[in-house]
């Protein structure tokens, strides 16, 4: 392996990529171009849970000759977009309506002002069908909606035998937590451009976040040859997973319109459809018995994890999949089993958003781990340092850790730098008094799997490619996209950090598949790790060929490296290099029996956070927040620290401010008016402390980080609010109103509850 | 379409430092002006309801959310968008401060957010970090935590960068 510890370019905070055009108002998203002769296209949708569609009927009053309108009739290919479960999610509905806002017809015009009220007057008859709008209805099965059994996905995980061991134990403590759907609330809108021709078959430009998934999409639903599909990413405003599935749904309907319309057709979701239509993250509900011995070691979890799907199953198995192998958090126990159910229900689609079900479950242990503190008479920090994994253990898939990770040390870090037991103490003793404001601090420490899980590197089997020009100028091809995160910003780096080169001399070829070729989605905590390192590894590749022709040293110089190139074009033509995903020989994983080593790598994290409670107005704000995590080597500290620090404000969000309403399958607030995300005043001063330790499997050592910082927040904030108010808060989000409810039922905390007694 | 914009009312007004004038319906929405007759797409939007800042501008030098301003309110003003920040290519300091220290990410809502910087500097030069915090309390950014944008704002102001202050928001700790 190289040395990855002397770097000149990896580690430096380097400017970001396509910044100038992003400060400039030069950035081109989705909705800034304009195609000639374009068209613009909407959505009429269902406005009922469950139903046979009995007829439609296109209302008076609008000139409808002057529309193209779309049926599932128009179809070419199949009426489906494929993903994980085939024939499952349609692109129109055909006879059978199951959530509300699902698309049935399409309508195209040239005015884009006259497509609302057109939308409006199409009138869709049913026949209602019962729909079930939670887990527990979905459990019941008394409604099947989905299969046989309203199951989407099923997984079992046992280590050990934990029937066994509930008689050992000093204590049983048990726990049952909910989290909420959240919206990902990219601020740029879904929409594509759909351009059809005969000639050249189908193009798609969008806002997204994986051109080859919406690639594959396309090629079923109009039955054409890989070569007639090309997709482009344009300039992304925003995703968070929530521009992970949804779009291929987009760029079916614009096209359906763009072919029938003989011209290309533009699809701009406005922000209440985007709320309302579009995925979120999946509800949940996490039931935890866990026994402990008398030193408040974990003897035995039984784990029960159950997500609210949706509809269809789009992303759910693998959603389902992270939620479980994370729910039993960075714990070492011998017994443990994970049980696991995602549910359909009439709802649109639950879907990808940053985390992709750990935060979810990560959410049940945390706040578990602080109840079994309680329990065992020792202090929150104290129960996860008996606990912790540590190099040689293994988790609850079996998996051996083989980082030299150091959690105890991390623990220390964490709460040294958020003068933890200063506070702790301090609070205690204000909150003793009549003042209404009561504070709290929490704590939350957890992992977070870089890469797909199991298997699935090996199933994406990525491909990525470098080129060089004459001038020694590289270009790298991926499909991995930049919405925010980094990614032109950081690969540049990796190239430029192998090549020894300069970012200036690397450029990243905008997502195309007509030019790049398939390094999988641009999702799971993956571009990094493993895009990062293959184009690591293509960069040294590309100097092989160089050297190859004897045109280029084991050591080179700038100089050298541009007139390698330079001779290498001259006499042999393109310069190009590609490398695919070859999955590390020491990894094993049982995709039926879940064992093994569900990631190549983890990201830790020991995150801290400050709470004041209003208990007057029984509103929270986060005061100070501490993110220390492990990620491997830190490309660059400037795009990582942004990456924790949004993530930590999204889990804020999360925690505190974020709720979707409900009404009959349908989210009732979606407006930004009431749907309330945290502003500059409400995300505290977050402080990100960095530990580094060089993985094997990225580029120059670094990890995955970026759904981590989402994962911790919620737990270590209502772990906070415990600490403030002695209450165990089991939900989120947790709003006033909420607070106020649950503490309305039981207005006095015990006192042995009450902070600083424990 | 062309036929009844021949009609519209002429509205003049001042952009980015240049005399321009449109026919269009009075009551149209100055985002809509400034993105498809003006073609300044720099011009965002995210919410079409005044939440989210995306399309901020600045309107005879106040700071307002284009998609609750119709076109006629913005006759005879100056209109400065995320456009006319730089001069003759030349970026302009708050710009500089958003692409060097993490200011951006998305971008999405970064027309707005600079903007929104602009006005809160233009009235406060030199803001501590709870009035930059309410001062871009109208704007919201998904992707940042605002952290790096505070930061980005703090250093175009004038407020001296007190060491102790500093450290509160510093990126870098390891």
């Amino acid at each position: 392996m190289r040395d990855t510890t002397q770097t000149h370019i990896v580690g430096t905070p380097a400017l970001r990529k396509e910044g100038i055009g992003k400060v400039t108002g030069g950035a081109r998203y989705i909705d800034d171009m304009a195609l000639p002769g374009m068209w613009h296209g909407a959505t009429v949708r269902s406005n009922i849970a469950r139903g046979i569609i009995k007829d439609i009927r296109f209302g008076a009053g609008i000139a409808w000759d002057e529309f193209v309108i779309v049926t599932a009739k128009d179809i070419p290919g199949e009426n489906c977009i494929p993903l994980i479960v085939d024939h499952d999610q349609p692109v129109l509905v055909e006879s059978q309506v199951n959530h509300p806002e699902e698309p049935v017809v399409l309508l195209a015009h040239p005015d884009k002002a006259r497509l609302h009220e057109a939308v409006a007057a199409v009138e869709i008859n049913y026949e209602p069908l019962p729909a079930v709008f939670t887990i527990e209805e979905s459990e019941r099965q008394k409604t099947i909606v989905w299969g046989e059994d309203n199951v989407i996905k099923r997984f079992l995980v046992e280590k050990g035998d934990v029937d066994s061991a509930w008689q050992r134990a000093a204590h049983i403590v048990t726990g049952e937590y909910h989290t909420g759907a959240q919206e990902q609330l990219y601020i740029e809108n879904n929409g594509v451009i759909a351009d059809w021709s005969e000639a050249d078959g189908l193009t798609i430009r969008g806002s997204m976040q994986c051109p080859y998934y919406i690639h594959k999409a396309l090629l079923r639903v109009f039955d054409l040859p890989a070569e007639k599909v090309r997709v482009i990413q344009a300039e992304t405003g925003g995703a968070f997973g929530g521009k992970e599935d949804y779009p291929s749904m987009i760029a079916a309907h614009a096209g359906l319109l763009s072919k029938k319309a003989g011209r290309p057709v533009k699809i701009i979701y406005d922000r209440e459809e985007d709320l309302a239509a579009t995925t979120k993250r999946h509800p949940s509900r996490t039931r935890y018995r866990t026994a402990v011995d008398g030193n408040g070691r974990l003897l035995a979890m039984d784990i029960q994890v159950d997500l609210d799907g949706g509809a269809y199953a789009t992303v759910t198995p693998t959603v389902l999949s992270r939620a479980t192998i994370h729910a039993a958090g960075p714990y070492c126990c011998e017994n443990i089993r994970i049980r696991s159910h995602a549910w359909a229900t009439n709802l649109p689609p639950h879907g990808a958003f940053r985390g992709f079900g750990s935060p979810q479950t990560i959410f049940g242990i945390e706040r578990h781990m602080d109840q079994i503190a309680k329990a065992a008479g020792i202090s929150p920090e104290e129960v996860r340092r008996r606990n912790f994994l540590a190099p040689g253990k293994t988790t609850a898939t079996g998996q051996e850790i083989r980082d030299v990770i150091d959690l105890p040390g991390m623990l220390d870090r964490a709460l040294k730098v958020s003068d933890y037991e200063a506070k702790h103490l301090r609070f205690a003793r204000e909150n003793a008094t009549s003042s209404p404001i009561k504070r709290g601090i929490g704590v939350a420490s957890f992992m977070h799997g870089a890469g797909f899980t199991g298997s699935g590197e090996r199933y994406l089997n990525s491909l990525v490619g470098l080129e060089a020009d004459a001038t020694g100028h590289v270009t790298v091809l991926v499909s991995s996209t930049e919405f925010g995160q980094g990614t032109n910003t950081m690969l540049s780096q990796v190239a430029a950090e192998a090549l020894g080169l300069s970012c200036e001399d690397i450029s990243v070829a905008q997502p195309d598949t007509q030019r790049v070729p398939n390094s999988g989605p641009t999702v799971a905590s993956r571009t990094t790790m493993i895009v990062g390192r293959l184009v690591q590894d293509a960069a040294h590749a590309l100097a092989d060929i160089l050297r190859g022709k004897n045109l280029l040293g084991e050591i080179f110089s700038v100089t050298e490296f541009r007139a390698a190139c330079a001779a290498y074009t001259e006499r042999f033509g393109a310069l190009r290099a590609e490398v695919r995903y070859q999955a590390p020989k020491d990894i094993f994983w049982d995709d039926v029996a879940y064992k093994g080593e569900a990631y190549p790598a983890f990201a830790w994290a020991i995150y801290v956070a400050e709470v004041a409670v209003d208990t007057r107005t029984y509103s929270t704000q986060v005061v100070n927040f501490y993110a220390l995590q492990e990620v491997g080597r830190v490309i660059n500290p400037l795009l990582a620290t942004g990456q924790i620090e949004g993530g930590v404000a999204q889990g804020i969000g999360y925690a505190l401010y974020e709720k979707v309403v409900w009404k009959n399958g349908r989210m009732s607030n979606n407006q930004m008016t009431n749907y309330i995300m945290p502003t500059a005043v409400d995300v505290p001063n977050i402080e990100v402390y960095f530990e580094e330790m060089p993985c094997e499997h990225g580029p120059c050592g670094a990890k995955g980080l970026g759904e981590l910082p989402h994962d911790g927040p919620a737990p270590a904030i209502l772990n906070a609010i415990q600490n403030a108010t002695g209450i165990n808060f089991t939900s989120i989000p947790l709003l006033p109103e909420d607070m106020y409810l649950r503490m309305a039922e039981t207005p006095e905390p015990d006192a042995k509850e009450t902070a600083g007694c424990v | 379409m062309s036929a009844a914009k021949m009609h519209w009312p002429e509205i003049r007004f001042k952009v980015n430092g240049s005399e321009r004038s449109v026919s269009v319906p009075p009551m149209k929405r100055l985002l809509d002006v400034l993105r498809e007759d003006l073609e300044l797409t720099g011009v965002k939007e995210g919410c079409g309801e005044g939440e989210c800042g995306s399309c901020s501008v600045l309107l005879d030098g106040v700071l307002v959310n284009s998609c609750l301003v119709p076109a006629l309110q913005a006759s005879g003003c100056e209109v400065l968008t995320v456009e006319g920040l730089a001069t003759n290519g030349a970026l302009a300091h708050i710009q500089q401060k958003f692409l060097e220290l993490g200011g951006t990410q998305c971008g999405i809502c970064t027309p707005g957010m600079m903007l929104a910087a602009e006005s809160l500097l233009k009235n406060n030069p030199k803001p501590d970090l709870d009035e930059i915090r309410e001062g871009l309390a109208g704007n919201l950014c998904r992707c940042t935590g605002y952290m790096r944008i505070i930061d980005a704002v703090r250093h175009a102001s004038q407020k001296p960068l007190l060491a102790e202050e500093q450290a509160e928001i510093d990126a870098v700790r390891r």
